[in-house]
C-alpha cells in the first residue's frame, strides 16, 4: 500500500522491534490474555505530540493496537481522542497549523514519513465521520465512489464490490431494490450504515470511527454495534465515543484520554471494573466529565 | 399590585401604534414601490411602442436603406456569438479563480491582494474595460502576436474576439464571487468524507466539490449574460460596427459554419446607441429602436430563463443537500 523500497522497510521494521522492546512508556497494555497476545501489532504509536499552531492538542501518546481488535477511546469534550483518531489517517493534515512531532507506524511504516503517500494511507486507514456525510449521489454511486478513484471503471466488478460492501454493513437488504435512488433519502442510521459501507468498498485494513452512533437513536445505534462486532473479525477498528456503556460493549481495549494525553490504556472488562488510575475510576463511574 | 401587573400585560399585548409607526410604514412601502414601478414602466413603455415593429422580416433581414428599413438579424446574432464566446472565456478562468481562493490559498497576503483586486474590478467602470481592451489586447497582445507568428494584420484589429475577451474581464468578478459563495456553501465534511476514501485534493474538488457547486457555478453564468450582453462601452472600440453587409461567420474546412472570432460583428446595444445618436434620421428610425431594445431586453430574459431552467435540473439531480 505505502511505498517503500524493500530495504526501508526492513530497517523501519528492525527499528520497531528495538522500540517495542525497549518501549516501556508507562501505557501499554497490563496483562494480556487469551488470543491478544499472539495477534500482532497493527497500530504502534511513539511519544505522539500534535499542536493545532500554538496550543499542543497530543501530549506524548505512546499506544499499541492489536490487529482485529476494538479499541475504544474514551474521556471528556476536548480531551484530543477525536484528534488522535484523525493522526491516525492523517486528517489532521487538513487544518491548516498543525505539526505533529513522534511516531505513527501502521504495519512497522511511519505514516509521516517523507515518502508516504497520503492518499493510499487513507485508503488503508478508513474513517466513519460523526455525522453521518453520503455525497448527494445515488446510493451505488456513494459506495462505488472509492473503488471509482482507484481506477476501477468495469460495471460489473463495481456491481459486486457495491454488493459485498453492502453486505457487510448489513444494509443490503433494506436497498437492494432502490440503488439508485439517492442515498439523502435514507433514514440517518441507514445513511450512516452507508458511510461504513463506502468505507468498506475501498477495502482498507483499520477503520476509524468518530462517535459514529451519536446522532442516531437507539436502535440504529445497536445496529452500529452490532455491525462492529461483526466487521472487527476482519478488521482493526478504532473508535472514538462518549457513551461507557457503548465503549464496554464493543471494544476490546479502552483507552482513556485526558488533557491531551493517555491516562490509562488496557483490555476493556479490566479497565472498566479495575482502573489503576484514579482519574479513570473518577470519570467511568460518573463523578467526573 | 395586581392591577399594576395587568396593566404591563395588556401593554404587551396590545403594543400602541404611533403615528410616527405608521408614517414609516408607508414610506418604506413607496420606497420598495419604486423598483417595481420602474421596471413595470420601463417593460410597459418599450413593449407598446417596439410590439408592431417586431415582425419575422425584422428579426430575420438585415438592415436597408442605410438603416432606415429592413431588420435587425446580424445584431442578434452578434450578440449572441459574442455572450458565448464570452462566457467560455469567462467561466473557466471565473472558476478557477474562485476554486484557488476557496480551497487553495491561505489566509496571507496573496489571498487578500487577489480578493481586493476582484473586488476592485467589478466597480471599474465599462468605459474604462473598453480602453483596457483596446490598448491591452488589440494593441498589445494581438499586435505582438501577430509580429511573432507573421500573420499579418489578423490579431491586432478590432475584432469579436477581443471584445469577447474585454466582456470576459468584465464579468470575472461576478462569476468568481458568485463561484466562491457555491463553494463556501459546500459543507467541509463532504470534502473530508472524498479525502478519507483516499481522493487527492484534485479528486475531491472534481468529484465532489465541484458537482455540487454546480448551481452556484451557473448562477454566476446567468449573472454574468445579465451583465455582459447588454454593454456597449467594452465594445465600442473592440470590434463592433456600425454596419458590415454579411454575417461573422467563416466555414471550417470550407464546410462546416462556425462563428468568426476575427470578424467584425453587429451589435444589439451598439445598435440601438448608432440608431439614436449616429443615424441621419433619427425620429425615422425610432420604432427600429424601440423593436431592437424590446428585442434585446427580450433575448437577455430568454437567456437567463435558459440558465435558470438548468438550475432548477441540477438541483433536482443532488437530492437535497448543497444546493443554495
Amino acid at each position: 500500500m505505502i511505498t517503500l523500497d524493500e530495504e526501508e522497510y526492513e530497517k523501519l521494521g528492525e527499528e520497531f522491534q528495538m522500540e517495542s522492546k525497549t518501549f516501556t512508556g508507562g501505557v501499554s497494555l497490563r496483562k494480556e490474555t487469551g488470543d491478544f497476545r499472539s495477534k500482532t501489532t497493527k497500530i504502534f504509536v511513539h511519544d505522539l505530540d500534535m499542536f493545532y499552531g500554538e496550543v499542543r492538542a497530543l501530549h506524548g501518546i505512546n499506544i499499541e493496537i492489536k490487529e482485529r481488535t476494538v479499541t475504544a477511546l474514551i474521556g471528556p469534550s476536548g480531551c484530543g481522542k477525536s484528534t488522535f483518531l484523525r493522526a491516525l489517517n492523517r486528517m489532521n493534515d487538513t487544518i491548516p497549523g498543525t505539526r505533529v512531532e513522534g511516531t505513527v507506524m501502521i504495519d512497522y511504516v511511519n505514516i509521516y514519513g517523507q515518502d508516504v503517500n497520503v492518499a493510499s494511507l487513507r485508503r488503508m486507514v478508513g474513517m466513519v465521520f460523526q455525522k453521518s456525510n453520503p455525497f448527494p449521489k445515488s446510493i451505488f454511486d456513494n459506495v462505488a465512489y472509492g473503488p471509482r478513484l482507484r481506477g476501477i471503471h468495469d460495471d460489473a466488478l463495481l456491481a459486486d464490490i457495491v454488493e459485498e460492501s453492502l453486505k457487510k454493513a448489513a444494509l443490503w437488504d433494506e436497498v437492494k431494490d432502490r440503488l439508485p435512488t439517492a442515498a439523502m433519502q435514507l433514514s440517518g442510521g441507514q445513511q450512516q450504515r452507508l458511510c461504513i459501507a463506502r468505507v468498506l468498498a475501498v477495502n482498507p485494513d483499520i477503520i476509524l470511527m468518530d462517535e459514529p452512533a451519536s446522532a442516531l437513536d437507539p436502535l440504529s445505534t445497536a445496529k452500529i454495534e452490532e455491525l462492529i462486532h461483526e466487521i472487527k473479525k476482519n478488521y482493526t477498528i478504532v473508535i472514538v465515543t462518549h457513551n461507557m456503556q457503548q465503549a464496554a460493549r464493543v471494544s476490546d481495549h479502552t483507552a482513556y484520554f485526558y488533557m491531551g494525553s493517555l491516562v490509562e490504556y488496557g483490555e476493556t472488562k479490566t479497565l472498566f471494573t479495575n482502573p489503576t488510575k484514579k482519574e479513570t475510576e473518577d470519570y467511568i463511574t460518573g463523578r467526573f466529565g | 399590585m395586581a392591577q399594576a401587573i395587568s396593566l404591563r400585560i395588556s401593554q404587551l399585548v396590545k403594543p400602541q401604534a404611533c403615528l410616527e409607526d405608521i408614517f414609516l410604514d408607508i414610506l418604506v412601502r413607496v420606497f420598495a414601490l419604486i423598483p417595481v414601478g420602474t421596471l413595470s414602466f420601463v417593460l410597459f413603455m418599450i413593449i407598446q411602442k417596439g410590439a408592431d415593429t417586431i415582425t419575422w422580416q425584422f428579426l430575420t433581414q438585415s438592415p436597408l436603406d442605410g438603416m432606415t428599413h429592413g431588420g435587425i438579424f446580424p445584431c442578434i446574432f452578434g450578440t449572441l456569438a459574442i455572450t458565448l464566446l464570452m462566457v467560455l472565456m469567462a467561466l473557466p478562468l471565473g472558476v478557477a479563480a474562485a476554486i484557488y481562493l476557496v480551497e487553495f490559498a491561505g489566509p496571507g497576503l496573496f489571498f487578500r491582494v487577489t480578493r481586493a483586486a476582484v473586488n476592485n474590478l467589478a466597480g471599474v467602470p465599462s468605459i474604462v474595460f473598453g480602453l483596457f481592451g483596446v490598448g491591452f489586447f488589440i494593441l498589445f497582445i494581438g499586435r505582438n502576436l501577430d509580429k511573432m507568428i507573421q500573420t499579418g494584420l489578423l490579431f491586432g484589429q478590432p475584432c469579436m474576439l477581443w471584445a469577447a475577451a474585454t466582456l470576459a474581464v468584465l464579468v470575472l468578478p461576478v462569476i468568481i464571487v458568485s463561484t466562491e459563495e457555491a463553494l463556501n456553501a459546500i459543507p467541509q465534511s463532504q470534502r473530508s468524507a472524498s479525502l478519507a476514501l483516499g481522493a487527492t485534493k484534485w479528486q475531491a474538488i472534481w468529484s465532489v466539490v465541484l458537482p455540487q457547486a454546480r448551481g452556484g457555478i451557473l448562477t454566476g453564468a446567468i449573472l454574468s449574460i445579465s451583465r455582459g450582453a447588454g454593454e456597449t462601452a467594452p465594445i465600442l472600440f473592440t470590434g463592433c460596427a456600425y454596419f458590415l453587409p454579411r454575417l461573422p461567420v467563416a466555414k471550417l474546412w470550407g464546410v462546416v459554419p462556425m462563428i468568426n472570432p476575427f470578424d467584425q460583428f453587429m451589435e444589439l446595444s451598439y445598435h440601438i446607441f448608432i440608431m439614436a445618436t449616429q443615424s441621419l434620421d433619427a425620429v425615422k428610425t425610432l420604432p427600429i429602436q424601440y423593436g431592437t431594445t424590446l428585442v434585446l431586453i427580450a433575448l437577455t430574459f430568454l437567456l437567463n430563463l435558459t440558465a435558470v431552467l438548468f438550475r432548477i435540473h441540477f438541483r433536482k439531480q443532488m437530492g437535497m443537500v448543497g444546493v443554495q
